[in-house]
Formats: C-alpha cells, sequence, structure tokens
C-alpha cells in the first residue's frame, strides 16, 4: 500500500482502511516492500494480464520473427500473388493475410515490422528517460540558476510541436535508419519527463527522511541515489510506459507519411502508406498492417495504466 | 419505534414534532472495510444517541472507528471498499441508511453539517469565502447573488470575524488556522442544522486559539439549541465542553458517562490507563503511566474483549467472552444513569 | 534527575561569552584542532551547547529569473540559551514561533543569518567539511511524522544501519547487522524485524525507528522535534518513558521541542517559552509553571485543556484575542503587545530584554527567572484557586 502520508495519526481511519495502523505479527507476516506491493497488485489485474501478453508476444516477433514465419518480407512474386486476398484457413502461412502490390507476403511483412516498431518506441522511451531524468532531477534537487536555465531550455523544447519538429529534424537526414528516427524523437520528446522528475523529486526533497539523511551528514550521491530517486521514480516509470505507445504510432505516421523509416527497412507505417493506393480494390493490404499498429499502441497504454494503477492506487 | 413511517421519507421539521425520538440514534452500526489484506473491521455494534442542545463527545484513538462511525452517519463513507453490514441510522426516528440517496442529500446539509479538522483542504482555494459561504444559500434557499453575500457577512460576523464586510472577497488562504476553522463553522451553520458533528476540529490548531474556537462552538450550539457530536482523541478538550462521554476502542463503545463521573472514577481499565498517561501541567510526576502493547489490528481483532491483550485486569473470561455494554451501578446498587462500561469487570474497577 | 540547570548559571550566562578557541577551518591543522576538540568529552552538568543571538530571516523574493528581496520572514531573531550536559531543555510555542527552525538551526541544517551556536567551544554554523560531519555525529534529531522521516523503500535495517554507512568507522562491517539489531532491541522493537518495511509498522513502532537511527552514532545531543505529537495517547506515554529511558542510559541531553505544555513540563529540566522568534520566558520547569512572570506564558498555561472538569473550573482562563502577527511584519517592541492585556505605550517603543526582571532581582523567590517584559508580574495560572 502506498505511504501513509498522514501527518496527523489522530484521522487515519478516515476511509483509508489500508492505512489504519496494522501491528506486526511476529511471523505471520513476511518482508513487503512497496515494489513488491505493486507487483501483487499488477498481476490480480486484467487489463495488466492482458497487455503484458500482448506485449511479450510483440517484444518475440521482434527479436525472433523465424519463429512466426518462415517467409521473407521482401521475396515480392509478382507474378503468382499480386494483391493476393488472404486465405484464412492457412494459419501462419506466407498467404495467410495475403499479398501486397509488390506480391509480398503481408502477413510476412508484419511479423517483420514489429522489429522497427519495438526498437524505435523502446530506443526512443530508454533515451527520454534517462535524458529527462537527468534534466528533471538535477533541475528539482538543485534548484536556484541551474533549475532556472535548464527549465528555461526544456520550455524551448515543449514549445515545438512534436510531429512537426520531427518532420523538420527528420528531412536534413539523407538516410533515415531506424537510429536517425530515435535520436530525432528523443531529442524532441524528453521534456515532458523532465517535467514530471522535478515535479516528483521537489516533493521529495522537502521529505523528513531527506532531511534526516542530510543530519547524518549523508552526501549529495547518497541522499539522491538512496533517498530520492528511488521515491521519485515512480511517476517517471508511469508516464514512460504510456509514452512508449504514443512513439510506436508517432513512427508509424512519419513512416507513413515518407520522412520516418525508409525501404528497405520493414515498417507498418510504410506498408500502409503502400497500402492506401489499393484501398478500393484491396483494402486487407492497408487494413493489416493498420490493425497492428493499433493492438501494439492499445497494449502499452493498457500496460501503462495498470502500471499507475499498481504504483499509485489512490488515483484509482 | 421500529415503526418507521415511509410515507414522507424526509424527517418532519422541528416545530411539529411531537414524538419522543431522540435527534439522533445510532443502533448497532457495524462498518467493515474489505482490503487486500482481509476484511478491516472499523466498526463493530455502535450505540449512540444525541438529543437537541446536547453534546456527546466521543473519544477515541486512531482506529477506534469514531470518524469511521460519523462518516457513516453523514453518508460520506468510501463504499465500497466501505460496506455497512448492519445497523441503523435514526435521524428523527428515521432510518437514513433506507432512504433514498435524494432524500439524503437534503438532510446532509440542512440539517446535519460536519466540521473537519483540516479546514484549508475542505474550504476550495480557488473561490472566495463570500462566495462559498453564499453557494450554500444560493442552492438550498435560491437567494440571488447580492442576497448571498450579505448573509455570508452575517454569519462571518456570527462566528466572531474581525472586519467580516472587507474580508468577504478574501481567499481561505489569506485567513490564519484559526480564522479558517471559524469558517467552517460558518459554513456548518448556514442552514441551521439540528446536528453538528465536529471531527477534530481544534486539533490543527494553537493552544491558544483551541480555547477560542471551543467557546465559540459551545455558544453557538446554546444559541442555536443544536445537538453536537464532538469526536475527538483529547481528553483535555472533551473535560472543557461535553455533557456526556462515549470511549471507542475497536470499533466498540467500551464506556458512557456524564462527563464529571468518567474523569472521577472511569468504569474502564482503558479509560483509567488513557487518564493516567497524560502528564499533567500542575505537578512534576515520576515516570508516565503507559498503556502496553498496540493499538488493535482491525482485520485480527482479539476474541473476547479486544483490550484484553493490553489489560493489567485480565483475566480467562476476557480472553473468550466479549463484554456487553453493562449499566454501571453505585456500590449498594443505586442507579447511576447513563453510565456503562464494558468490561467484565466494572466493579472492580470502579469500586476495588 | 539531577537539579542541573542552576539558576545562578542561568543568571549570569546572558553576558558572558563561551571560551573560544579560535580555529580557522579553512586548513587542515585548523580542522584537526576542531575535530580534536569536538571529541573531548563535556562534564556532567557543564554546557555543552551555548547558542548566542541566533537569528534566520528567510528572504521573501520576488520575479522568476531575476529575483530581488521585498522583506524577510524573521523566524528566528535573536535567541539565546544553554543546554548542559544531561539535561532536558524543553522549547514551546504555537506555530510559527520558530521552535523549528531553531532545531534546524541547530543540525545545521539551515545556515544561520546570524549568531552563534557553541559546540565544546566551536561555533557550528562556521564549521563545514570534516569537522561538520564530527558535529553531525554527536548531534542527532528526532523527527515529528514517524510517517514521512522514515524512507518507504528502505528496510528497516537500511534504515538504522544508514548511519554507519556515513560514519564507517563508527562500526565496522561486519559489526553493523548486529548493532542494528541491538538497537531495536534498545527502543523495544523485535530485532527479528529487521527485514521490515516502513509501512509495515504502527506510527509508534515508527518512532522508536526514528528513535533508534538517531541512537546509532551514540550521539550526545539529540534534539527532538515535536516527537511524540503525532502519536496517540497510549502511544505517547511509551515513547516519552523511553526516551527518559535512553537518556539516563546513554548519557544524552536533548532539546525537547513541542506544542504540548503537559508534555514538556513531564520531561524538561528547564524551558523555553518562544513567541514570534523570539524568547519570552526561560527558567526551571517550577520556575516557568508554577511561577510564570512572562503574560504570554500565562496566557498559553491557562489555554491549556485539562483533563479535568473539576480542576478546571477552579482555574482562571485568559483567552488572548486575535492570531500570531505575520513574523514578516512583527510588531514593534514587544511583540506579544498586540494580543497584551497589560501593553502600554513602553512595550511598543522598547524591546524587553530577556533577564531576571528588577523587581525580583536578588530575590529567593522562583519568579526570580528571566523574562522578557517590562511588568513582569508573577501569576498562578496552573493551580485551582
Amino acid at each position: 500500500m502506498p505511504e501513509a502520508l498522514d501527518t496527523s495519526a489522530k484521522k487515519l481511519p478516515a476511509g483509508e482502511p489500508a492505512t489504519v495502523p496494522v501491528p506486526v505479527d511476529a511471523k505471520a507476516e513476511k518482508t513487503r516492500s512497496l515494489w513488491s506491493d505493486a507487483w501483487h497488485d499488477l498481476r490480480r489485474s486484467p487489463m495488466f494480464v492482458i497487455s503484458a501478453v500482448l506485449i511479450v508476444l510483440l517484444l518475440v516477433m521482434a527479436a525472433f520473427p523465424g519463429l512466426f514465419t518462415g517467409a521473407s518480407p521482401r521475396d515480392a512474386d509478382l507474378s503468382n500473388h499480386y494483391l493476393g486476398a488472404p486465405n484464412w484457413s492457412h494459419f501462419f502461412q506466407a498467404d495467410w493475410l495475403g499479398y501486397d502490390g509488390q506480391g509480398r507476403s503481408i502477413w510476412a511483412r508484419m511479423v517483420h515490422g514489429a522489429r522497427a516498431s519495438i526498437i524505435v518506441s523502446v530506443g526512443v522511451t530508454a533515451l527520454v528517460t534517462i535524458l529527462g531524468t537527468l534534466v528533471g532531477v538535477l533541475a528539482g534537487y538543485f534548484g536556484g540558476w541551474l533549475d532556472a536555465i535548464l527549465f528555461r531550455l526544456t520550455d524551448v523544447f515543449s514549445g515545438i510541436p512534436f510531429m512537426l519538429g520531427a518532420m523538420v529534424v527528420l528531412t536534413t537526414f539523407a538516410e533515415r535508419t531506424v537510429w536517425v528516427v530515435v535520436l530525432a524523437l528523443a531529442f524532441l520528446g524528453w521534456t515532458t519527463i523532465a517535467r514530471v522528475a522535478r515535479g516528483s523529486v521537489i516533493t521529495i526533497k522537502q521529505a523528513d527522511y531527506v532531511t534526516a539523511a542530510k543530519a547524518l551528514g549523508a552526501s549529495t550521491s547518497r541522499i539522491l541515489f538512496r533517498h530520492i530517486l528511488p521515491n521519485a521514480i515512480a511517476p517517471v516509470i508511469v508516464v514512460a510506459t504510456i509514452a512508449l505507445g504514443g512513439y510506436i504510432a508517432a513512427e508509424a505516421t512519419l513512416s507513413y507519411l515518407g520522412i520516418g523509416l525508409a525501404e528497405p527497412t520493414v515498417s507498418w507505417g510504410i506498408d500502409v502508406s503502400a497500402g492506401k493506393d489499393q484501398l478500393r480494390n484491396a483494402p486487407h493490404v492497408l487494413m493489416m498492417p493498420s490493425v497492428m499498429v493499433s493492438i501494439t499502441v492499445l497494449a502499452f497504454l493498457m500496460f501503462g495504466e495498470a502500471v499507475r494503477n499498481a504504483l499509485d492506487p489512490k488515483m484509482r | 419505534m421500529t415503526i418507521i413511517d415511509n410515507t414522507s421519507a424526509v424527517p418532519a421539521p422541528r416545530a411539529d414534532d411531537g414524538n419522543s425520538a431522540p435527534l439522533l440514534e445510532v443502533r448497532d452500526l457495524h462498518v467493515e472495510f474489505h482490503t487486500r489484506d482481509g476484511v478491516a473491521r472499523a466498526v463493530n455494534g455502535v450505540n449512540y444517541t444525541v438529543d437537541a442542545g446536547e453534546t456527546l463527545a466521543v473519544l477515541g484513538e486512531s482506529g477506534s472507528g469514531k470518524s469511521v462511525t460519523a462518516q457513516a452517519i453523514m453518508g460520506i463513507l468510501d463504499m465500497p471498499p466501505g460496506r455497512i453490514p448492519q445497523g441503523e441510522i435514526l435521524f428523527r426516528g428515521q432510518d437514513m441508511l433506507k432512504m433514498s440517496a435524494e432524500d439524503r442529500r437534503k438532510i446532509r446539509g440542512s440539517k446535519i453539517a460536519m466540521i473537519f479538522q483540516d479546514a484549508l483542504s475542505s474550504l476550495n482555494p480557488v473561490l472566495t469565502v463570500g462566495y462559498q459561504l453564499g453557494e450554500m444559500f444560493r442552492v438550498h434557499e435560491g437567494l440571488s447573488k447580492k442576497e448571498a453575500k450579505a448573509k455570508a457577512i452575517e454569519l462571518m460576523d456570527q462566528v466572531k470575524i474581525p472586519a467580516a464586510a472587507a474580508r468577504v472577497n478574501d481567499y481561505p488562504h489569506q485567513f490564519s488556522g484559526g480564522m479558517r476553522q471559524r469558517i467552517m463553522i460558518a459554513m456548518a451553520l448556514a442552514l441551521e442544522p439540528d446536528l453538528i458533528i465536529a471531527d477534530e476540529p481544534t486539533t490543527a490548531l494553537d493552544v491558544t486559539v483551541q480555547a477560542q474556537v471551543m467557546d465559540l462552538l459551545a455558544e453557538l450550539q446554546r444559541e442555536y439549541h443544536m445537538g453536537l457530536i464532538l469526536i475527538t482523541h483529547d481528553l483535555g478538550v472533551v473535560a472543557d465542553v461535553a455533557d456526556k462521554i462515549a470511549v471507542m476502542y475497536a470499533g466498540r463503545i467500551v464506556e458512557t458517562a456524564p462527563v464529571h463521573e468518567l474523569y472521577k472514577r472511569p468504569a474502564h481499565p482503558y479509560t483509567r490507563g488513557l487518564l493516567d498517561s497524560i502528564p499533567r501541567l500542575d505537578q512534576k510526576g515520576q515516570e508516565l503511566y503507559a498503556i502496553q502493547g498496540l493499538p488493535p489490528n482491525l482485520l485480527k481483532i482479539p476474541t473476547g474483549c479486544a483490550f484484553n491483550p493490553r489489560c493489567p485486569k485480565a483475566q480467562d473470561i476476557c480472553r473468550t467472552d466479549t463484554p456487553p455494554l453493562y449499566d454501571v451501578t453505585e456500590r449498594d446498587g443505586g442507579a447511576l444513569p447513563g453510565r456503562r462500561s464494558a468490561c467484565h469487570f466494572w466493579k472492580e474497577q470502579i469500586h476495588g | 534527575m539531577a537539579e542541573l540547570g542552576k539558576k545562578d548559571d542561568a543568571v549570569e550566562r546572558a553576558d558572558a561569552t563561551p571560551n573560544t578557541t579560535e580555529v580557522d577551518v579553512v586548513d587542515a591543522a585548523g580542522e584537526d584542532a576542531a575535530v580534536a576538540a569536538i571529541e573531548k568529552p563535556v562534564r556532567r552538568g557543564e554546557p555543552i551547547l551555548q547558542v548566542r543571538n541566533l537569528v534566520k530571516h528567510f528572504p521573501l523574493t520576488q520575479g522568476i529569473l531575476f529575483k530581488k528581496q521585498v522583506g524577510a520572514v524573521k523566524a528566528v531573531d535573536g535567541v539565546s540559551f544553554d543546554l548542559y550536559q544531561g539535561e532536558t531543555l524543553g522549547i514551546v510555542g504555537e506555530s510559527g514561533c520558530g521552535k523549528s527552525t531553531v532545531a534546524k538551526l541547530l543540525m545545521t541544517l539551515e545556515r544561520a543569518t546570524a549568531g552563534e551556536v557553541f559546540y565544546k567551544g566551536q561555533d557550528i554554523t562556521k564549521l563545514s567539511g570534516r569537522a561538520l560531519k564530527a558535529v553531525r555525529r554527536n548531534i542527532q534529531m528526532v523527527f515529528q511524522d514517524p510517517y514521512t522521516s522514515l524512507n518507504p523503500r528502505m528496510t528497516v535495517g537500511d534504515i538504522i544501519g544508514e548511519p554507519f554507512d556515513i560514519h564507517p568507522e563508527v562500526a565496522p562491517k561486519g559489526d553493523r547487522r548486529r548493532r542494528v539489531q541491538e538497537l531495536l532491541d534498545v527502543v523495544g522493537l523485535n530485532p527479528e524485524y529487521i527485514n521490515r518495511y516502513p509501512h509495515q509498522f504502527s506510527g509508534g513502532q515508527r518512532q522508536r525507528i526514528g528513535i533508534a537511527r538517531g541512537l546509532a552514532l551514540n550521539p550526545e545531543i539529540i534534539i527532538c522535534d515535536e516527537p511524540v505529537s503525532a502519536l496517540d495517547v497510549s502511544v505517547q506515554a511509551q515513547v516519552v518513558n523511553l526516551m527518559e529511558k535512553l537518556q539516563d542510559e546513554f548519557n544524552l541531553s536533548y532539546v525537547f521541542i513541542a506544542h504540548d505544555l503537559s508534555i514538556v513540563r513531564h520531561i524538561s529540566d528547564r524551558v523555553g517559552v518562544m513567541y514570534l522568534g523570539k524568547i519570552a520566558e526561560i527558567g526551571t520547569d517550577s520556575e516557568i509553571y508554577d511561577h510564570p512572570t512572562h503574560p504570554y506564558t500565562q496566557a498559553l498555561l491557562s489555554a491549556v485543556p485539562v483533563p479535568d472538569p473539576e480542576a478546571r473550573e477552579g482555574r482562571e482562563r485568559i483567552i488572548l484575542t486575535g492570531d500570531v502577527p505575520s513574523p514578516a511584519n512583527p510588531p514593534s517592541g514587544c511583540r506579544f503587545r498586540t494580543r497584551c492585556w497589560k501593553a502600554q505605550d513602553k512595550c511598543a517603543e522598547e524591546v524587553p530584554l530577556l533577564a531576571v526582571p528588577e523587581r525580583f532581582k536578588g530575590q529567593d523567590t522562583q519568579a526570580a527567572h528571566e523574562s522578557a517584559c517590562h511588568f513582569a508580574e508573577e501569576k498562578d495560572v496552573v493551580h485551582a484557586a
């Protein structure tokens, strides 16, 4: 359960039965950290279980596409399969979901497209979290002129519209590989995390246990890494997981517009773009990669939501 | 008393109240909370009554169920996780737990009002004090903005806020803690309720301000002839204003008594322990008496008397049989009205 | 507890400046000297902490990037007192009187605007580096709120063991777990709880954990900022008794800051009453409680609700009007004059000094203790008439 931040023990029971002092019975109760409490809550949330299964499936797909399909996403066979319709009974075979305009297996392209989406979204999220937390913690903990400078900078970056900025940055690159897209999105996306981290650090640094550590003569790095970060990180994790879904959508959008990833990289966004020309005679070419993007984004949003509920039960 | 007139769900006004039903009667109230670790039994069969013009102090520590009972009366309990498996809350003889949400809402605010411990978080920080006070009149009585403001100033005068007319447009944070608590009282008074429930109304205030606010509350109560339920953990505050006291422990009332009686000769070991554990202002004592052990775990209330693991007088029967609220009498059997104790050994406690 | 706060000492010390060994803490030799001075023991009944004209003003600023000062909150405005080895000095006052800021200044958690705090002759407000760390080992703190003073993500063992991580010279690494379990035992908790987290304990148990952390380094002084006010009545008594037991066992000196006058009387040898950043009155417990001479002390004592309706009826109650003025803009002269029933013109013009009032000087009465009032007068408000 959350820390009982109630300053007055006198009004404890008010609607919060979980904070009623529960004396420890010598043997009955085991060690229970707040993280293990959150994990306990997560396991019981159907939203978490569903989304986690989907995400694991996607991760496996990205790492080992060969497990799902034997067909290559780049083998074009125009003579036999040009715009072939799905054969629903041929589970997981090359022609299961039909063929696209160049006679490539749509199922194979969907499976292989997972890698680009996952690398971009996980990569951007990792970079954004590191950079944003760094800026937020420095600004929040040290305050003063450092805060003033870092936060003017954050304001400048959050003033740039995300998609527009990404387009401008990406058009300056001739060759747009996965890593270029990752860097471009991270460059523009770190401000949200920085804000969340800063706010969280400012709250935590006023807690008595931080004062207590200072009174003991603890070094700044000890205070930051032992006391502030472990307590300030929860909201950052929540925002980062929810943002992850957003980066998948962003990558697909940019690729669709032709300024994200480019062939020969396999990407759902590129496939959606290719499918739009055949919408009338072969709608499945557009539908399949779109469904894939939606499911993936939804899975990460649900995952983020479940994590938020577990880490901060008061928001429910 | 068991026949409930269902034809008019809203209680009759004060004037034509011919029946002898007390203003508020709580009967065998139970409240439990479903948590991950099990069922926390916060209130386990509470009975009390309050009449017009009377002050009942409910005394208890955290987890005793004193605030949860009040929340159940007000109908502001979080449900779920809270649940009221049994009990009745009779307001002028009508069970509020059986009323429709709409009928309860009408009673809440206009007939029963509540004052909370933390005035700052109970007031809306972005609205002026005058607007919040006037809101009651605009919503419940349909007054115009101007009339409502005039009423607000009148109320602020009544709770002795200096320069009320000048301060009516100030925001809550511009007032001191004591003044904010006065505004809360004004808000509770606005519609001249029959009953006020004050949950630790002075706990957050300084001693010198505490006295002012308690005096004000007592004075207004006399003036309006209201019932007052004062919920507190502070034996000192209670001694000043209460008529009768109910001491709660682990969700049950363990002792009731008129105020003077309780302090002079408590009939329950828990009350005795509480009184002894307070240091005195007027003399320097030796080591303080301390009640041993911890407050009870509401998920696992001890069998028999809930206080038995901490009680210096506990016997075998205390560990097996839950003591009922015995009527407490003089040594010779003479009646002691209003005195009850949930201790198997109340006789030894009070007379021995 | 022994008679520690001898009246005569307290009377004389107002103008006595402590013997200081002037050391420049910047150079290493000076730092060594400072550390050596700090390591020296102090005899029972001698002053261990001497506070002189301590001032803390918090600047009020306007503007975001270019701040300019528009005023100051005078949280502490010239406070002087001594703490004797082995005694408990209580400091009482209402919210906003500056008592918690005094605690932070004594802990060097805030930098004083002016004034000195001498710990064994060293002015700790000017120390840094090694010497400051040595001071921190000897002055520890117990906090008010047992819910926020323990890091929720650390086990009890890590919390109580943290002082050893920071000051590794106190306990060798292999010995720490045993030391932590010993400390748990000393404060009355089961040593097997070492791997539990704070939220698995009740408020009173958490406060015991906080006390164990404060004891870990074997300090000489513990500053207690409202250590029992967040606890239930029945648990308060347990913790107060524990603190008294530990004081005898470990020869500790306490500064006990609280708003609850009854508890302060119970635990303190001497008591200082604060109002708006200044000490209004200071003396032994019976001087302050049985023979108060400052009107503010009298009002404060008379307002305390007493859990005894009969004692109450015989007592005089002084109900003050109005609220405590803002420390950003305190009244001129005597700060209490705006709420005082005795106030005269003199009170607005002249700041009353904290000294034994003229009329009681040299008299053998308990009223002869320091009181910052032009019209000091004895009045018993605690006992029923």
